[in-house]
């Protein structure tokens, strides 16, 4: 079956992670009568991966490089504070302006976190588990501190639109002229690529598999913008027709952070150190890569995405609380394993990370609306975690047997 | 003539463990000298000072007459000395062209990687020393050890080397393999180019040097001519640490004093 599949030139892993996710709809479907499926959930459910998503885009790399971060919930908390408190105490939420300057200054915090533990990691040897660990306790702490344990409410209504909430996805029309978009690039990108491969007289996948790759993934994404649009936007004013909502703003910076990160990992020096350095370290420091470097950058990477999630936290919540991201990492980490990352280095993808990411909101999200009570969850997520960890053990054995 | 590598006094130690004492020696162009020893004589250790991984606590690097130190493995490849580490140094997960380049890869005008122009000129190289290697797709994991071999010796000489550090090149090779990396040697010799051949196979070291170095305890024992000396006077200066009875030893230690 794998032989079969590798053949045809789809990544099985990739590939039984998909499969695996429509039987956990189709399930999740039955299980609730069919609510699972309904626009308005479903809208909600791609609202709730992103914020996992992101950081998994972050995850992938450092697991790529042997490395990990614990501390992304509690990044979360901290630059989701000093977003709040840069727009309810320093510039005040309605100042012009005072929103993108608090994204800023969550930015520059989230990397400055990450700094802090990349050169503990990086520059004096200290195992990341460790470093991360300490981590995850002093900025959940710190995150307490920079408004005495208070909650600061409210934010700027511009703000409050990057959430997903009240006003915040694009309508239909831009909704459907940005899948189409996707659409013609999913299929020139196919299409580009067997000519070159051609082109070099390289190996090339059937025909057939290739068209059937290529539809599957239109169809995927031409039914997210149906099912989005299909869903009335509520936060229309009166008297106004409503409209389907379209495709969600923090949807919109996940699709934006997924393209940039996957460009980087595979067409830039930086995206290729990093996959030497995780395939083998030493090799990576003998051809004279900036190891240190690199793996500095990773954390402040990391910093940053969590800053983008806690950006997207705190505006849907439309206030910055400090106990936000709170078990974000087991998700996070969960979802990227799930993906297809493996903690033997050098393996993972994006896309694999975000249906990870998406997988487990799923079961998250169905659920909650089967009433399975929070603390059963949280057994049930954890499962997940080791189930996904035992599989790329057994895959990672079966691949250097 | 300006030797292309001079050692002199060199000394590495870690904590009390002098792993590398007081050694000279010398290479010139064209010429391969052997480094020979037990394990933990100082020979790996003496390369990896050589090749930028360790910096040294005493002595001096002379490259063509020039005073070098260097600060990391980066340096030592800008100075013109590619090492073929006997753990060859490859990335298991990526392909051979990505590995040949590592760490010195073609960009495009919009500083992304020129993938095509990488697999075009890794198989160039590649197919040079072993004509039947043609898939450039397949990760080094997937790699036979001749083939594995041939990767990482394709990484130091696509860069135009001047000066090639050996370890132990043939260690894990079939017999075919192994005439292809002699083969190897012989020609970048001709070519001008100065070899650092670790080995203990003394078949080897007689085939392909032409003077040797031996070292023992982090020390030089001696550096001899091959043509002068028989195996067993080698085999006797590495395992006793002597200096050779054999006629026409002048090149002693203290030649560059």
């Amino acid at each position: 079956m794998r032989a079969w599949l590798e053949k045809a030139g789809f990544d099985p892993r990739f590939t039984s992670l998909v499969l695996a996710l429509a039987l956990i709809w189709v399930a999740l479907a039955l299980a609730t009568d069919g609510i699972f499926l309904t626009p308005r959930n479903l809208y909600n459910l791609s609202i709730q991966t992103c914020v996992t998503a992101l950081m998994a885009c972050g995850m992938v790399y450092l697991i790529v490089a042997r490395q990990i971060d614990l501390s992304v919930g509690s990044q979360m908390a901290f630059t989701g504070m000093v977003i709040a408190w840069v727009q309810v105490e320093g510039l005040g939420a309605e100042t012009p302006f005072a929103w993108i300057a608090s994204i800023g200054a969550g930015l520059v915090a989230g990397m400055l976190l990450g700094a802090f533990q990349g050169w503990w990691t990086a520059y004096r040897g200290l195992p990341a588990f460790v470093v991360t660990l300490a981590g995850y306790l002093m900025f959940r702490g710190a995150a307490f501190l920079v408004a005495d344990g208070q909650t600061l409410a409210p934010l700027s209504t511009t703000f409050q639109r990057i959430g997903g909430g009240v006003h915040g996805s694009i309508g239909p029309q831009w909704s459907w002229l940005l899948g189409l978009l996707a659409c013609a690039w999913v299929i020139s990108q196919a299409v580009y690529a067997r000519r070159s491969r051609r082109r070099y007289n390289a190996a090339m996948a059937p025909m057939w598999a290739e068209v059937v790759k290529t539809l599957v993934t239109c169809a995927a994404l031409l039914g997210f913008v149906a099912v989005v649009c299909a869903y009335p936007d509520p936060g229309v004013d009166e008297g106004v027709a409503a409209t389907g909502k379209g495709i969600g703003v923090p949807v919109l910076i996940l699709i934006a952070v997924a393209a940039v990160l996957t460009i980087v990992s595979q067409r830039t020096r930086f995206g290729r150190h990093v996959f030497a350095y995780g395939g083998n370290p030493e090799a990576a420091f003998l051809s004279g890569l900036p190891t240190k470097r690199v793996v500095l950058t990773l954390f402040m990477l990391m910093g940053a995405l969590a800053a983008i999630a806690a950006v997207i936290t705190t505006s849907r919540l439309n206030s910055g609380t400090h106990s936000i991201g709170q078990m974000a990492e087991l998700y996070v980490i969960a979802a990227t394993v799930i993906g297809g990352a493996s903690f033997a280095g050098g393996v993972g993808t994006i896309p694999g990370a975000i249906v990870g990411a998406l997988l487990i909101q799923s079961l998250d999200n169905g659920m909650v609306l089967m009433d399975v009570s929070s603390a059963k969850r949280q057994i049930f997520i954890g499962l997940i975690l080791i189930g996904a960890v035992w599989m790329d053990n057994v895959y990672t054995r079966r691949m250097t047997r | 003539m300006t030797a292309l590598v001079e050692v002199r006094g060199l000394s590495k130690h870690f904590g009390g463990l002098m792993a590398v004492d007081r050694v000279h020696c010398t290479l010139h162009a064209g010429e391969v000298v052997g480094l020979l020893g037990h394990n933990g004589a100082g020979k790996s250790t003496l390369i990896k000072v050589l090749s930028g991984v360790y910096p040294a606590d005493e002595g001096e690097i002379l490259v063509r007459g020039e005073q070098k130190t260097f600060e990391s493995p980066s340096e030592a490849r800008e100075a013109g000395i590619e090492t073929i580490h006997q753990t060859l140094a490859l990335a298991e997960n990526l392909d051979a062209p990505s590995n040949l380049f590592l760490g010195r890869e073609l960009l495009t005008p919009w500083r992304t990687l020129d993938t095509d122009r990488m697999e075009h000129e890794a198989l160039q190289v590649i197919s040079r020393l072993n004509p039947n290697f043609r898939d450039m797709k397949k990760p080094v994991r997937d790699m036979s050890g001749g083939q594995r071999q041939t990767v990482a010796i394709a990484r130091a000489l696509y860069f135009n080397a001047k000066i090639l550090i050996m370890d132990e090149p043939c260690a894990a090779l079939g017999p075919a393999e192994v005439r292809m990396v002699q083969e190897t040697i012989r020609r970048l010799k001709a070519e001008g180019i100065g070899i650092f051949l670790i080995s203990h196979d003394m078949g080897d070291v007689f085939e392909a040097c032409d003077r040797v170095t031996v070292m023992k305890n982090g020390a030089v024992v001696d550096t001899v001519r091959v043509a002068d000396v028989t195996q067993d006077d080698v085999l006797a200066m590495i395992i006793l640490g002597e200096k050779s009875k054999a006629r026409g030893t002048q090149m002693n230690t203290d030649e560059h004093r």
